[in-house]
Protein backbone atom coordinates (compact mmCIF):
# COMPACT_ATOMS: atom_id res chain seq x y z
CA UNK A 1 0.00 0.00 0.00
CA UNK A 2 1.22 3.50 -0.80
CA UNK A 3 0.97 5.93 2.10
CA UNK A 4 1.39 9.57 1.08
CA UNK A 5 2.04 12.64 3.22
CA UNK A 6 1.48 16.27 2.31
CA UNK A 7 2.33 19.71 3.69
CA UNK A 8 3.51 19.75 7.35
CA UNK A 9 2.66 16.06 7.78
CA UNK A 10 5.24 15.34 5.05
CA UNK A 11 7.74 17.70 6.67
CA UNK A 12 7.32 16.20 10.13
CA UNK A 13 7.72 12.65 8.85
CA UNK A 14 10.54 13.72 6.58
CA UNK A 15 9.42 11.93 3.43
CA UNK A 16 6.55 12.16 0.95
CA UNK A 17 5.70 8.47 0.76
CA UNK A 18 6.01 5.05 2.37
CA UNK A 19 5.29 1.76 0.66
CA UNK A 20 3.95 -0.60 3.35
CA UNK A 21 2.79 -4.14 3.82
CA UNK A 22 -0.01 -3.77 6.32
CA UNK A 23 -2.87 -5.77 7.78
CA UNK A 24 -4.53 -2.63 9.13
CA UNK A 25 -8.30 -2.97 8.80
CA UNK A 26 -9.09 0.72 9.12
CA UNK A 27 -7.38 4.09 8.75
CA UNK A 28 -7.15 4.32 12.55
CA UNK A 29 -5.36 0.94 12.71
CA UNK A 30 -2.88 2.21 10.13
CA UNK A 31 -2.28 5.38 12.16
CA UNK A 32 -1.59 3.25 15.26
CA UNK A 33 0.89 1.18 13.23
CA UNK A 34 2.65 4.31 11.96
CA UNK A 35 2.75 5.96 15.41
CA UNK A 36 4.90 3.20 16.91
CA UNK A 37 7.35 3.15 13.99
CA UNK A 38 9.41 6.18 14.95
CA UNK A 39 9.19 9.34 17.01
CA UNK A 40 8.68 11.52 13.92
CA UNK A 41 5.55 9.55 12.99
CA UNK A 42 4.29 9.85 16.55
CA UNK A 43 4.87 13.61 16.31
CA UNK A 44 3.06 13.89 12.98
CA UNK A 45 0.02 12.01 14.30
CA UNK A 46 0.02 13.54 17.80
CA UNK A 47 -3.09 15.65 17.21
CA UNK A 48 -5.58 13.88 14.97
CA UNK A 49 -7.97 16.84 14.93
CA UNK A 50 -5.36 18.47 12.66
CA UNK A 51 -5.18 15.52 10.25
CA UNK A 52 -7.37 14.69 7.26
CA UNK A 53 -7.28 11.43 5.32
CA UNK A 54 -8.04 10.28 1.79
CA UNK A 55 -8.32 6.63 0.75
CA UNK A 56 -7.75 6.07 -2.96
CA UNK A 57 -7.98 9.84 -3.46
CA UNK A 58 -11.39 10.23 -1.78
CA UNK A 59 -11.71 12.17 1.49
CA UNK A 60 -12.91 9.92 4.27
CA UNK A 61 -12.86 9.32 8.06
CA UNK A 62 -10.49 7.52 10.42
CA UNK A 63 -12.87 4.59 10.77
CA UNK A 64 -12.91 3.96 7.01
CA UNK A 65 -12.01 0.36 6.05
CA UNK A 66 -8.80 -0.28 4.14
CA UNK A 67 -9.80 -3.50 2.41
CA UNK A 68 -8.45 -3.33 -1.18
CA UNK A 69 -7.17 0.22 -0.69
CA UNK A 70 -4.12 1.01 -2.84
CA UNK A 71 -3.33 4.50 -1.63
CA UNK A 72 -3.86 6.33 1.67
CA UNK A 73 -2.91 9.97 2.11
CA UNK A 74 -2.56 12.03 5.30
CA UNK A 75 -2.51 15.82 5.29
CA UNK A 76 -3.62 18.92 7.23
CA UNK A 77 -6.95 20.68 6.54
CA UNK A 78 -6.86 21.98 2.99
CA UNK A 79 -6.31 25.63 2.12
CA UNK A 80 -7.21 26.05 -1.53
CA UNK A 81 -8.53 29.11 -3.33
CA UNK B 1 -16.41 21.99 -18.01
CA UNK B 2 -12.76 22.90 -18.00
CA UNK B 3 -10.53 22.04 -15.00
CA UNK B 4 -6.87 23.01 -15.04
CA UNK B 5 -4.25 22.47 -12.34
CA UNK B 6 -1.06 24.06 -13.55
CA UNK B 7 2.36 25.35 -12.58
CA UNK B 8 2.38 28.06 -15.22
CA UNK B 9 0.73 31.47 -14.87
CA UNK B 10 -2.49 32.21 -16.75
CA UNK B 11 -3.85 35.28 -18.48
CA UNK B 12 -7.08 36.23 -16.68
CA UNK B 13 -8.41 38.34 -19.57
CA UNK B 14 -7.69 35.70 -22.16
CA UNK B 15 -9.20 32.90 -20.04
CA UNK B 16 -12.34 34.95 -19.30
CA UNK B 17 -12.69 35.88 -22.98
CA UNK B 18 -12.25 32.36 -24.26
CA UNK B 19 -14.74 31.12 -21.69
CA UNK B 20 -17.29 33.75 -22.76
CA UNK B 21 -16.74 33.09 -26.46
CA UNK B 22 -17.53 29.40 -26.21
CA UNK B 23 -20.93 29.92 -24.53
CA UNK B 24 -24.22 30.12 -26.30
CA UNK B 25 -27.57 31.15 -24.80
CA UNK B 26 -25.94 32.14 -21.50
CA UNK B 27 -27.04 35.56 -20.22
CA UNK B 28 -24.51 35.79 -17.40
CA UNK B 29 -20.87 35.02 -16.72
CA UNK B 30 -19.26 35.50 -13.31
CA UNK B 31 -15.52 35.22 -12.70
CA UNK B 32 -13.64 35.15 -9.42
CA UNK B 33 -9.86 35.47 -9.12
CA UNK B 34 -7.72 34.71 -6.08
CA UNK B 35 -4.48 36.68 -5.66
CA UNK B 36 -1.48 36.20 -3.37
CA UNK B 37 -1.71 38.77 -0.58
CA UNK B 38 1.16 39.88 1.63
CA UNK B 39 -0.90 40.16 4.81
CA UNK B 40 1.77 40.83 7.44
CA UNK B 41 4.45 42.34 5.18
CA UNK B 42 7.68 40.61 4.21
CA UNK B 43 6.16 37.75 2.19
CA UNK B 44 8.74 36.50 -0.30
CA UNK B 45 6.94 33.45 -1.65
CA UNK B 46 3.75 31.50 -1.29
CA UNK B 47 4.42 27.87 -2.11
CA UNK B 48 1.33 25.91 -3.12
CA UNK B 49 1.48 22.15 -2.73
CA UNK B 50 -1.20 19.81 -4.05
CA UNK B 51 -2.08 16.13 -4.41
CA UNK B 52 -1.74 15.28 -8.11
CA UNK B 53 -4.60 13.06 -9.22
CA UNK B 54 -6.86 13.75 -6.27
CA UNK B 55 -6.80 17.49 -6.97
CA UNK B 56 -8.20 17.09 -10.48
CA UNK B 57 -10.77 14.53 -9.28
CA UNK B 58 -11.92 16.73 -6.38
CA UNK B 59 -12.21 19.84 -8.57
CA UNK B 60 -14.17 17.90 -11.19
CA UNK B 61 -16.54 16.62 -8.51
CA UNK B 62 -17.04 20.11 -7.08
CA UNK B 63 -17.67 21.54 -10.56
CA UNK B 64 -20.18 18.79 -11.40
CA UNK B 65 -22.02 19.47 -8.16
CA UNK B 66 -22.16 23.22 -8.96
CA UNK B 67 -23.46 22.56 -12.49
CA UNK B 68 -26.20 20.27 -11.14
CA UNK B 69 -27.27 22.53 -8.26
CA UNK B 70 -27.39 25.84 -10.08
CA UNK B 71 -28.13 24.58 -13.61
CA UNK B 72 -24.94 26.18 -14.88
CA UNK B 73 -24.17 26.06 -18.58
CA UNK B 74 -20.43 25.80 -18.00
CA UNK B 75 -17.67 26.00 -15.38
CA UNK B 76 -13.98 26.85 -15.64
CA UNK B 77 -11.53 26.29 -12.76
CA UNK B 78 -7.83 27.13 -13.01
CA UNK B 79 -5.63 26.62 -9.94
CA UNK B 80 -1.88 27.07 -9.87
CA UNK B 81 0.69 25.26 -7.76
CA UNK B 82 4.37 25.91 -7.07
CA UNK B 83 6.06 29.10 -5.85
CA UNK B 84 4.05 32.31 -6.24
CA UNK B 85 4.89 35.90 -5.38
CA UNK B 86 2.69 38.63 -3.83
CA UNK B 87 0.12 39.88 -6.35
CA UNK B 88 0.42 36.77 -8.54
CA UNK B 89 -2.86 35.19 -9.59
CA UNK B 90 -3.37 31.91 -7.72
CA UNK B 91 -6.58 30.71 -9.25
CA UNK B 92 -9.81 31.62 -11.02
CA UNK B 93 -13.27 30.24 -11.46
CA UNK B 94 -15.81 31.21 -14.10
CA UNK B 95 -19.46 30.22 -14.26
CA UNK B 96 -21.96 30.65 -17.09
CA UNK B 97 -25.73 30.58 -16.57
CA UNK B 98 -28.86 31.94 -18.23
CA UNK B 99 -29.30 34.47 -15.37
CA UNK B 100 -26.91 36.22 -12.99
CA UNK B 101 -28.24 34.81 -9.68
CA UNK B 102 -27.23 31.28 -10.63
CA UNK B 103 -23.87 32.43 -12.02
CA UNK B 104 -23.03 34.32 -8.80
CA UNK B 105 -24.24 31.54 -6.52
CA UNK B 106 -22.42 28.92 -8.56
CA UNK B 107 -19.13 30.82 -8.27
CA UNK B 108 -19.66 31.35 -4.52
CA UNK B 109 -20.36 27.64 -4.03
CA UNK B 110 -17.27 26.68 -6.05
CA UNK B 111 -15.07 28.92 -3.93
CA UNK B 112 -16.43 27.66 -0.60
CA UNK B 113 -15.82 24.05 -1.62
CA UNK B 114 -12.49 24.74 -3.27
CA UNK B 115 -11.20 26.30 -0.04
CA UNK B 116 -11.64 23.24 2.14
CA UNK B 117 -12.36 20.26 -0.11
CA UNK B 118 -9.66 20.53 -2.80
CA UNK B 119 -6.25 19.19 -1.70
CA UNK B 120 -4.11 22.33 -1.83
CA UNK B 121 -1.88 23.63 0.96
CA UNK B 122 -0.24 27.04 1.17
CA UNK B 123 3.11 27.73 2.75
CA UNK B 124 4.26 31.29 3.35
CA UNK B 125 7.96 31.98 3.13
CA UNK B 126 9.10 35.25 4.69
CA UNK B 127 12.49 36.63 5.70
CA UNK B 128 11.80 35.41 9.24
CA UNK B 129 11.02 31.85 8.20
CA UNK B 130 8.35 29.65 6.72
CA UNK B 131 4.93 28.53 7.93
CA UNK B 132 1.90 26.66 6.65
CA UNK B 133 -1.29 28.66 6.32
CA UNK B 134 -3.87 27.22 8.73
CA UNK B 135 -7.41 26.54 7.61
CA UNK B 136 -9.91 28.92 9.18
CA UNK B 137 -12.90 27.67 11.20
CA UNK B 138 -15.01 29.87 8.96
CA UNK B 139 -13.95 27.89 5.87
CA UNK B 140 -15.60 24.75 7.20
CA UNK B 141 -18.60 26.68 8.53
CA UNK B 142 -19.09 28.25 5.08
CA UNK B 143 -19.99 24.84 3.64
CA UNK B 144 -22.97 24.54 5.95
CA UNK B 145 -24.87 27.29 4.18
CA UNK B 146 -25.15 25.17 1.01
Amino acid sequence: MDVLYFAWVRERIGRPKDVLETQAATVMDLIEELRVREVRYEAAFADLTAIRVAVDQELTDFDAPLANAREVAFFPPMTGG
Amino acid sequence: MDIRVQYDPFDLGQMANEFAMRQSGMGAIVTFTGIVRDVAGGLDLMEIEHYPGMTEAALTQIAQEAVARFSLGDVLIIHRHGPLRPDDLIMMVATAAPHRAAAFEGADFLMDYLKSRAPFWKKEITREGAGWVAAKDGDEAALKRW
